[in-house]
């Protein structure tokens, strides 16, 4: 079917892609700029002004500073650690609480899920919150970054919804066969829902790497900061001492630092997440199931 | 008779769900320990509360706390700082995921549609110490923004000590995260709307923007009215992240919030009872709002959260 475009539509589209271009362009812009900041040469960069658009000159020297800098290589290694165990542990917590909520004729369902969906509602606060860590010793430990956040209720709720959509005939047959929940869990449900744990590996995942404010507030100790404290501290605070720059001159080169700083913590990410992004967007489509 | 029955029935259900029971029962202490015991913990808040002393020693002392944050110069100040925040993020950074779902909604080149989709979507995985890194290094009086500035004839400054710019660098910056993620949802929603209406309405003469008031907002309007309430309910809450991350105290004048003001009393300085009170006014505000959202929304649209 052949359709005349009206003069008024051809200006529409032709001001959309426009528009969209630009947005892309104001998304993409900053990125850039860090980028081409990051390896350009540090003095010539202090002393240019506007945009850019193109490295000046080239040098790597403050990706040598960054990597030589001990509390990054120890940041990494500390949110690696919360992020492999976390991850792990979360999605055990969170699929034993979905399993339980999916499961059919069960009496106090109801109740626990009433308790459970109250809690996404309304909370103690943060100051009740940091007191029951304390209490538990959890703080000034990386486990007081992973035991309190074991289970996001809103990922369990999404997990529910599609473990109730596996067909009740399957695990039914081996439970008539004998089989218990934990069998029906770990053999039959979970290896039939793969697709529905890499969005809760990535949603884990992406918190656990963003998170730096219950580290900030319960760790003293600083070698057990995780990477975006470390990084807080260099972009934020501005602390040279953190950044292990230091000697010459030193204002220069605390800015090309800190550009290269963002690329060395952003760079991993935004690498891998093009491949992901199915798996993102099919979270974001599964958690707008209403309820 | 009914007693009797409902023993009967508990039995029976222990008998066949014993072991459904031992599997969430981790769940269980999780929510008992990290949900319910810091919501118990918040009885803090009519307490004169002495760490050393615990709940039970702490003396009671009802609402002074309250009263002493009603009283305080700072509670204007706050409430005014939270409600303007959240409307500028409401106001500007709501519809502008569901624009951005339209004009992509229009676009016939696949591969351009993709691309642009992909792009808008790389703010949001940039962390938020990072986002809030580029944003201060950007907002300098030497940053990219003066740059522009100068650039229209203006004057350097530091964009980020200025009390004035706070509100809109914050709300802004946001949208730039934001905006490209927030569009996914509406994007499968749009997807969802039956070609054959926009036909229809086409034969009827309608064009593009009252195809858009009359076929594709009406379709998409639950979704929208679903991340209304959500919004709603989090109005109060919003990002103590992003604004102890971006303010200081030479613009806490328009940027600290209820939320960053409890941090700091609390955490910072220590004092348990009377920013316990503070967060828990914060957090029944939070609950009411939700609730009222979802009332009118139910009796308006019949759309509702539950």
């Amino acid at each position: 079917m052949k359709v005349r475009i009206s003069t008024g539509e051809k200006v529409f589209r032709v001001c959309n892609y426009i528009i969209l271009t630009l947005v892309a362009l104001v998304c993409l812009y900053p990125m850039w700029y860090v980028a081409v900041a990051s390896v350009s040469d540090s003095n010539r960069l202090m002393a240019h002004s506007g945009p850019l658009l193109k490295p000046l000159g080239f040098s790597i020297a403050s990706y040598a500073k960054v990597f030589a800098n001990p509390m990054i290589v120890k940041g990494y290694g500390n949110t690696l650690f919360i992020l492999v165990v976390g991850v792990f542990l979360d999605l055990i917590m969170t699929s034993l609480g979905a399993y339980f909520l999916s499961r059919k004729g069960v009496m106090f369902k109801k109740p626990i899920m009433m308790l459970i969906m109250f809690t996404m509602f309304f909370g103690g606060g943060m100051i009740p919150f940091y007191l029951t860590l304390r209490d538990l010793h959890l703080t000034n430990s990386r486990w007081g970054l992973i035991i309190p956040f074991l289970i996001s209720t809103y990922n369990m709720i999404i997990l529910r919804t599609s473990f109730e959509s596996i067909p009740v005939s399957l695990t039914e047959a081996a439970q008539i066969d004998g089989a218990g929940h934990f069998t029906v869990l770990f053999k039959i449900i979970l290896p039939l829902s793969k697709s529905i744990l890499a969005v809760m590996v990535l949603y884990y995942g992406v918190g656990i790497w963003n998170a730096w404010f219950w580290a900030s507030a319960i760790l003293r100790d600083r070698e057990l900061y995780p990477l975006q404290v470390v990084l807080r501290e260099i972009l934020i605070s501005n602390d040279t001492q953190a950044m292990g720059s230091g000697g010459g001159d030193a204002e220069a080169i605390a800015m090309s630092i800190k550009y290269a700083t963002i690329m060395v913590a952003t760079v991993p990410i935004l690498f891998v997440y093009p491949f992901l992004q199915k798996y993102f967007t099919a979270g974001v489509m599964i958690g707008a199931v209403k309820e | 008779m009914e007693g009797n029955s409902f023993k009967v029935r508990l039995r029976k259900d222990f008998r066949r769900n014993w072991s459904l029971y031992v599997l969430v029962l981790p769940v269980l202490i999780f929510y008992a320990v990290f949900m319910y015991k810091p919501m118990y913990g918040a009885v803090i808040a009519f307490q004169d509360y002495i760490p050393a002393r615990g709940v039970s020693g702490s003396d009671w002392i009802g609402l002074a706390n309250f009263q002493r944050f009603f009283q305080s110069t700072y509670f204007v100040r706050l409430m005014r700082n939270t409600i303007l925040l959240s409307l500028y993020s409401i106001i500007f950074g709501f519809p502008a995921p569901i624009i951005l779902a339209l004009l992509l909604n229009e676009v016939k080149n696949r591969k351009f549609k993709s691309l642009t989709q992909t792009i808008t979507y790389l703010p949001h995985f940039i962390s938020l110490v990072v986002a809030c890194g580029m944003i201060k290094d950007f907002c300098l009086s030497t940053g990219i923004f003066n740059d522009i500035i100068v650039l229209f004839g203006g004057e350097r400054s530091p964009l980020l000590q200025n009390p004035a710019y706070f509100r809109t660098i914050y709300t802004a910056s946001s949208i730039w995260q934001e905006v490209g993620w927030g569009s996914i949802i509406y994007l499968s929603a749009l997807s969802g709307v039956d070609s054959q209406l926009y036909e229809a309405a086409s034969i009827d003469g309608a064009g593009k923007w009252k195809q858009l008031l009359n076929v594709t907002l009406p379709s998409i309007l639950p979704t929208i009215i679903i991340m209304l309430i959500l919004r709603m309910g989090s109005l109060m809450s919003l990002g103590y992240e992003k604004t102890i991350l971006l303010y200081n105290s030479s613009t806490y004048e328009t940027a600290d919030i209820i939320s960053s003001y409890v941090y700091r009393i609390g955490l910072l300085e220590q004092d348990w009872g009377y920013s316990t009170a503070i967060g828990l006014f914060n957090s029944v505000i939070n609950c009411v709002l939700l609730v009222i959202t979802n009332k009118i929304s139910k009796k308006c649209t019949e759309t509702s959260l539950w």
